[in-house]
């Protein structure tokens, strides 16, 4: 099984989705590599926000295979044949992928603790003992270890996302997505958010493919920045080059605009 | 033998006479319900004292059961030496049940005028009583409208409570013509499709009426 | 209002039983009608329990059940809240024995009276777990959780917060109703109410009490609801957190 290093972690195969009659996604090829951070920016409605969402099974898609980690998850293997996935089989590859949202999405009757133990011991089975230790370590690493008790509307929004990081990454997911994780956040509270990505970018072997409308974060944490324009990679590359020489004529205006706004 | 068709057409003339009572007693006791129930809440808003013993007057009726008041009214209003027939005593009960609902839904409607409404008639130095009927009831009663129409059907519903005193309508029809031929199959039956059709058909009617003033309003 | 004032209600209409009671010949009447009163509760509670069961089961049905079930659950609803409570315990008494299925008036009572509720609960549940923001579904689902495991935990959980007062408004409805199954030869609180008045002809002071006790009884309800929606609030502020 050595052979699997070699395999991108995520492979996106002509994958097409569509809203009606509306395009989002028009035939989208894509590979992210084991360990590789990905930050994918763009105008709104650009279908940036659908990759993480089709990639999470929150949608379905039109056409095309995604594969995640040298496996087919929105289809199976049968009698050589590719086939739609049976909800088994895409649970059993989904376990390998967590996910934060924008407006954070914890569960409001559950505590931090709560929210962090809930999946690891309906899902993954775990006692409570080694759920709660895990999810204490995990409520330590994003620095919240003090309000394991904290109800979600008792913390600050930073905080509250920080939560919600430790809850996906209670998990233990080999891939994790961030959608917009900052947008939510009054400006002086995604410094947090921000730095607990930062340390897990740097301590863990993760995957990590982000939306975001941080472009210093993503210059700076990223590996690779794609640009999506109309449902379609407008140009990619790495992030120095990106941002400091992008070739494309719409990236060079969608940049343009973002930084007049800052 | 599941279903008599000949003893169904025997007494569908009997039933339609039966149900032209209960729609009557729903109209009359709903257009009464509709005035008492504007009266109370306006009762309710006026004064400390009336207001409160009007709102004890609403919560009590409302937490009692209809039944036991229609009772209450049949059996009592006689010592006051008020001897009303059955279809009377029912209405008045019915009315004042569903008065008090109404009277929620009014408030409701009422205090859904903006304050702003009540101080504009003050700076023009219009009456309070001109301002309420002109310029606050007009602003409030589209929007309740569908509610009062649930009212409706709800009371309708309600009407063969009235079989309790012997009341002709419907259900004590029904009953009656199923004690007399030992067969309650076809009149219970054909009672429970009648109520469901005007039911459902009224539903219908309330959520268009809801539509269009919902359309008017935006405009 | 709140949980003070009504306690001052419900304290309000016990003395006032109390004393009416204490008054003239009246404490006759009290046996009977505390008898009868005692039926209603065990029939209105059993009739809520049964209401909560067939409401959820309708309302899942409806949302997530294959077709069938779905038009089941759909039909029930339309059924039971286009016809009315009293046509259906009549129904139930006077037509089912004509299929041969014969019945104990307070399974009758019961079973016609949850029912009915139970329609219309089954609209409030729909709305409780509809009324469930997407973006908490949506977690579930990057959990790794199942359906059944998101509902259950996560999804219901919070629409029955949601869902503690309306239910408070049917559960006040269902012991209202209760007052029908006079007119099935039960001998509940109306029932015995009317045979005292006939025996008697005290109609004021025993119809007062009657209704004085469902007074006392639709105010525990409210008051139990208020208490069990402050508790299930708990840490929790609505609105925020999502």
């Amino acid at each position: 099984m050595t052979e699997t290093v070699d395999r991108p972690m995520v492979r996106f195969e002509g994958v097409t989705k569509r809203y009606g009659s509306l395009t989002v996604l028009d035939s989208l090829n894509l590979d992210i590599g084991r360990g590789e951070k990905v930050a994918i920016i763009g105008p709104s409605g650009s279908g940036k926000t659908t990759v993480l969402r089709m990639l999470m099974t929150l949608e379905r898609i039109d056409g095309g295979v995604i594969w995640v980690d040298g496996e087919p998850m929105t289809h199976m293997q049968k009698n050589g044949k590719l086939v739609p996935a049976e909800a088994k089989h895409l649970r059993r590859v989904r376990s390998k992928i967590g996910m934060v949202f924008q407006h954070f999405n914890l569960f409001p009757h559950m505590t931090a603790l709560g929210n962090c133990i809930e999946a690891p011991m309906t899902v993954l089975g775990l006692p409570r003992r080694e759920a709660e230790e895990r999810a204490a370590d995990l409520l330590n690493l994003v620095g919240l270890g003090e309000k394991k008790g904290h109800y979600p509307a008792q913390l600050s929004g930073g905080q509250q996302q920080r939560v919600a990081i430790a809850r996906a990454l209670a998990m233990r997911p080999k891939i994790m997505l961030f959608d917009e994780v900052t947008s939510a956040l009054d400006p002086e509270l995604c410094g947090e958010v921000l730095q607990v990505i930062r340390k897990l970018g740097s301590e863990h072997d993760l995957t990590m493919l982000m939306v975001t409308h941080q472009m210093g974060f993503a210059k700076e944490f990223a590996d690779r920045v794609c640009f999506f324009y109309q449902g379609k990679i407008c140009e990619q590359g790495e992030p120095r080059e990106l941002f400091t020489a992008p070739k494309n004529e719409r990236t060079q205006q969608f940049l343009r605009a973002v930084l007049e706004a800052v | 033998m599941i279903w008599n068709w000949e003893y169904t057409i025997e007494i569908l003339p009997v039933l339609a006479r039966a149900a032209i009572v209960t729609i009557e007693a729903t109209f009359l006791s709903f257009f009464i319900a509709l005035v008492l129930g504007l009266v109370l809440a306006v009762l309710r808003m006026s004064g400390p004292i009336v207001g409160w013993l009007a709102s004890a007057f609403v919560e009590l009726v409302r937490s009692t059961p209809l039944l036991i008041q229609i009772f209450f009214l049949f059996f009592v209003l006689p010592r006051f030496g008020i001897v009303l027939d059955a279809f009377t005593a029912g209405i008045i009960a019915l009315s004042i049940h569903y008065g008090c609902y109404c009277s929620e839904v009014y408030r409701a409607g009422l205090e859904a005028v903006p304050r702003g409404q009540w101080e504009a008639c003050t700076a023009l130095n219009v009456s309070s009583w001109h301002t309420f009927k002109n310029i606050i009831l007009p602003q409030a009663i589209p929007p309740i409208v569908p509610a009062l129409g649930n009212y409706l059907v709800a009371l309708f519903k309600d009407t063969p409570l009235l079989s309790a005193i012997a009341v002709l309508e419907l259900v004590q029809t029904a009953k009656n013509l199923g004690s007399e031929n030992f067969r309650y199959t076809e009149p219970m039956t054909i009672v429970g499709v009648a109520f469901l059709v005007l039911s459902l058909v009224s539903a219908v009617a309330i959520r268009w009426l809801e539509r269009r003033l919902n359309r008017r309003s935006v405009r | 209002m709140g949980i003070p004032s009504l306690a001052a209600m419900l304290a309000t209409a016990l003395i006032a039983i109390a004393v009416l009671a204490a008054s003239g010949d009246n404490a006759i009447f009290m046996p009977g009608l505390l008898e009868g009163a005692w039926l209603t509760v065990r029939i209105a509670v059993v009739g809520c329990g049964l209401a909560v069961i067939t409401a959820t089961a309708a309302a899942l049905c409806r949302l997530y059940g294959p077709a069938p079930l779905r038009w089941l659950a759909v039909t029930y609803v339309e059924f039971f809240r286009g016809t009315s409570a009293l046509v259906q315990l009549f129904w139930l008494f006077f037509v089912l024995p004509d299929f041969g299925i014969f019945m104990e008036p307070f399974t009758v009572a019961v079973l016609g009276l949850g029912l009915n509720v139970g329609a219309y609960g089954a609209e409030v549940v729909r709305g409780g777990i509809q009324g469930v923001q997407r973006g908490q579904w949506e977690a579930t689902t990057a959990l790794n959780m199942t359906r059944w495991q998101a509902l259950r935990r996560i999804i219901l959980p919070q629409a029955f917060v949601a869902m503690i007062p309306p239910w408070g408004n049917l559960f006040i409805e269902l012991l209202k109703s209760t007052a029908l199954v006079s007119l099935i030869t039960m001998s509940d609180l109306t029932f015995k109410a009317r045979t005292l008045n006939d025996f008697s002809m005290q109609t004021i002071p025993i119809f007062t009490l009657a209704l004085l006790m469902y007074l006392v009884l639709s105010l525990t309800i409210t008051i139990g609801m208020r208490w069990l929606e402050r508790k299930s609030l708990r840490g929790m502020v609505r609105g925020r957190g999502r």
